[in-house]
């Protein structure tokens, strides 16, 4: 039988008229899809290899070159898209499990962009951020229920509750978890540059902690999976909390793995594993099969650390999420963080990605309904991830009941990527998601940190914008603070979920 | 020398009494009483302390923990060693599950039997490379998902059926090596065990282990050695190198 060929997914179109053979193009690629013809004397494109990620369309000097979609047309059907049709073909000629990277892109999981906010008009007014304070500066941990004073004169006032660790935040947003092997070490650096400039946080992922990441520690989040790779005593000291990570949006309920030929010697050294070995991550921790469990988990960091850091506890929105992160919260967790179905990932098998978890949207909603209900909603702050795209999505989140966001893929895309989904073949030609030296220097970590940078400038610019449009002047008056928000296009058993009116409802 | 009455105490009292004992440069610390409490000597970093402990301590004791001794004058729970990277636990009784999990260096010895999962995802880097010996029988999953190291089982004790491990050992193991001393079956490893025999050589590389674990106990080496011993290695370095469609 006749191999099928799956179509290219883009179209490299070349103006041969501008183009001015300077062979750029055909350097830069790392997939190798352009070549030059010596004898013609032109340069071409072999489409079937462009994977889209328009890096030779930034980089060629006379703009000879549009990066296009291939409209394959097959007969149109509803039920057949080409994207069905060519996952078929692909396992039918590898017998393989299909990966892919970055979130889901699929339409029918946004719920932000079916929110709206609201807005002073007459009967009260609203603030000009530029002429008065806005505070969003926000604070992460366990806040206590009542605070005991031990003494108070005219000078001072003793606490003698011990107050929680807490992490301060000058914007409610913080970059995600992405390990070193994920992500390359000059786009880690970018991020915690930015994080600094910002007062921030930047999350060190699952893959351990490079030597020139530690003076970031002030402004660091460090990760405990499964895998424990890179954790001692010194790592879980390194940084300014914790988090352990049980799952993540784009592959809840499986674990991972960082195959051999990407554990390279930098990354055998961050992981602390032999070079070229799997370095796999099981679905669960094997000393976690159960809420008194993680506590012991918990607490056994803690204790390592001295009660110095604050303890997070990640998760992945699924269905039970409201009853799961209850239990984080009375296990003894500072903050949860949730990552719904949106949530990017460097690798993942696509049926999972795709298939399994519920829109973040939700699941603060239910979480935050749920600890309210139970009355230990101040014992933990809720930070969400997954899908995160701008000021308007932190804005909402935080009104259904956030206290803070992860951004992953936006921060990336401040970095240069186009979202081409190949990140698991580890050779982004933006210097991202790869290893490969003459890529990675294409990331100047300053620049990339300016960017990371000035999109969070701009978000906080924007979030006392619309802040002040509603009359408020604290995220604090935001934070879960639903009838800001009404739904549009939304069922009513959503609406109920989300704790929110519908768009013409008024108090 | 420092003496420590644990007796009542919760654990993150006791706990914050050995760290002011380190703090003030104690090198040898006691524990009286020990219940059950959690935690003893985790995230301790230091190759000059020895703790000793009178009494049942709790669930990971040693967690994270970087260089210290730890003496058990009995039994220990669950968790012991977890994710520990250096330093030397030594245990005169049993110990319960997960022994050693993601343990990535020093090494722990146990006197008589363990539970479940032991040595479950431990690893090895450069220098660090984790030994655990266990005396006795060890139960199900034995060196489950095993990155690195050394696991010996020396059956000294069997368990009501007369066996030494449990079922379904090593899955998922991608490096290290475990060695059991007596007899095994086909369908407790999961596959044939004729050519897994020790050889003069692989019984060289255990020989100080085992003399620390016969010193330590009080065994006879030369009578321990005069047993067979078989070698479990992974089948590959790379379990999921073609799972998947790129
Ligand atoms: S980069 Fe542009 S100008 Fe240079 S060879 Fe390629 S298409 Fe031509
Ligand atoms: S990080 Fe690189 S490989 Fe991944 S989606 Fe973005 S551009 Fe593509």
């Amino acid at each position: 039988m006749a191999k099928t060929r799956t179509p290219p997914e883009f179209i490299l179109e070349r103006d041969d008229y501008k183009c001015i053979r300077c062979l750029v193009c055909v350097r830069v690629c790392s997939y190798g899809a352009n070549f030059y013809d010596e004898k013609e004397n032109r340069v071409y494109t072999e489409n079937s290899k462009c994977v889209g990620c328009h890096f030779c369309e930034a980089v060629c000097p006379t703009e000879a070159i549009t990066v296009k979609r291939n409209k394959f047309d097959i007969k149109p059907s509803a039920h057949w898209t080409s994207e069905e049709l060519f996952d078929v073909i692909k396992q039918a000629e590898t017998g393989g499990i299909l990966l892919t990277s970055m979130g889901n892109d699929k339409p029918q999981f946004n719920y932000f962009d079916r929110l709206v906010l609201n807005a002073s008009q007459v009967t009260n007014p609203s603030i000009d951020p530029l002429r008065e304070p806005m505070e969003i500066r926000t604070y992460l941990g366990k806040k206590d229920a009542y605070l005991e004073i031990f003494e108070e004169n005219e000078s001072q006032v003793i606490l003698k509750t011990e107050v929680s660790q807490q992490l301060k935040l000058e914007i409610p947003v913080m970059f995600s978890a992405m390990s070193y092997g994920s992500i390359s070490l000059n786009a880690i650096k970018s991020l915690a540059r930015a994080a600094e400039t910002m007062g921030t946080f930047f999350n060190t992922g699952e893959g351990g902690l490079h030597k020139d990441l530690k003076r970031f520690g002030k402004n660091m989040i460090v990760q405990c999976a499964s895998g424990r790779f890179g954790v001692d005593i010194d790592y879980l000291n390194s940084g300014a909390a914790v988090e352990i990570k049980i799952g993540q949006g784009a592959k809840p309920g499986i674990g991972g793995h960082l195959p051999g030929e990407k554990v390279t010697e930098a990354i055998s050294e961050t992981r602390m594993i032999p070079v070229g070995t799997d370095a796999i991550s099981p679905a669960p921790h094997h000393d976690i099969y159960s809420i008194e469990d993680l506590r012991q988990l918990i607490f056994a960091i803690k204790e390592a650390t001295r009660y110095k850091k604050p303890v997070g506890v990640k998760i992945a929105a699924v269905h039970n999420v409201a009853a799961i992160a209850s239990g984080i919260v009375r296990a003894g967790a500072d903050f949860v963080t949730i990552d719904g179905i949106r949530g990017g990932t460097g690798a993942t098998p696509k049926i999972t990605r795709d298939h399994v978890g519920i829109p973040i949207e939700f699941a603060i909603a239910v979480v935050d309904q749920r600890l309210r209900e139970e009355g230990i909603r101040h014992m933990a702050s809720v930070v969400v991830a997954g899908g995160i795209r701008k000021s308007a999505d932190v804005v909402k989140a935080i009104a259904l009941g956030a206290d803070a966001v992860y951004i992953g893929t936006t921060a990336l895309v401040s970095l240069g990527c186009h979202l081409c989904q190949r990140c698991y073949l580890g050779k982004c030609n933006w210097g991202i998601a790869t290893q490969d030296p003459k890529l990675v220097k294409r990331l100047n970590p300053e620049i990339g940190a300016r960017r990371a940078s000035n999109l969070l400038k701009a978000w906080t610019l924007e979030i006392k914008e619309i802040l002040g449009g509603m009359g408020i002047n604290a995220i604090e008056s935001l934070r879960g603070n639903r009838e800001v928000l009404r739904g549009v296009g939304l069922n009513e058993r959503e609406l109920q979920i989300l704790g929110i009116k519908a768009a013409g409802e008024a108090w | 020398m420092v003496r420590i009455d644990a007796g009542g105490l919760h654990y993150k009292v006791l706990n914050e009494k050995i760290w002011e004992a380190v703090d003030s440069g104690e090198k040898e610390i006691v524990l009286d009483n020990v219940c059950g409490q959690r935690y003893i000597g985790a995230g301790i970093k230091s190759r000059d302390i020895k703790i000793e402990i009178n009494g049942v301590p709790g669930n990971d004791l040693g967690a994270f923990m970087d260089g210290p001794t730890i003496i058990v004058n009995s039994n220990c729970q669950d968790g012991t060693g977890n994710t520990m990277n250096d330093g030397k636990i030594i245990i005169n009784g049993d110990c319960g599950d997960i022994l050693g999990f993601s343990m990535r260096g020093g090494q722990i010895y146990v006197k008589g039997n363990a539970g479940y999962r032991v040595g479950i995802h431990m690893k090895s880097y450069k220098d660090n490379f984790p030994v655990l010996v266990i005396g006795g029988f060890v139960r199900d999953f034995l060196g489950e998902y095993m990155a690195g190291g050394i696991l010996i089982v020396l059956g000294l004790e069997k368990d009501r059926d007369g066996k030494v491990i449990g079922n379904f050992v090593k899955t998922g193991m991608h490096g290290g090596e475990i060695f059991i001393r007596g007899e095994i079956e086909e369908r407790q490893i999961g596959e044939k065990t004729e050519d897994l025999l020790a050889t003069e050589e692989d019984l060289l590389r255990i020989e100080p282990y085992v003399k620390e674990y016969c010193e330590l106990f009080k065994y006879d080496y030369a009578e321990i050695m005069n047993e067979k011993f078989y070698k479990l290695k992974p089948l590959t370095h790379r379990p999921y190198g073609r799972l998947y469609a790129y």
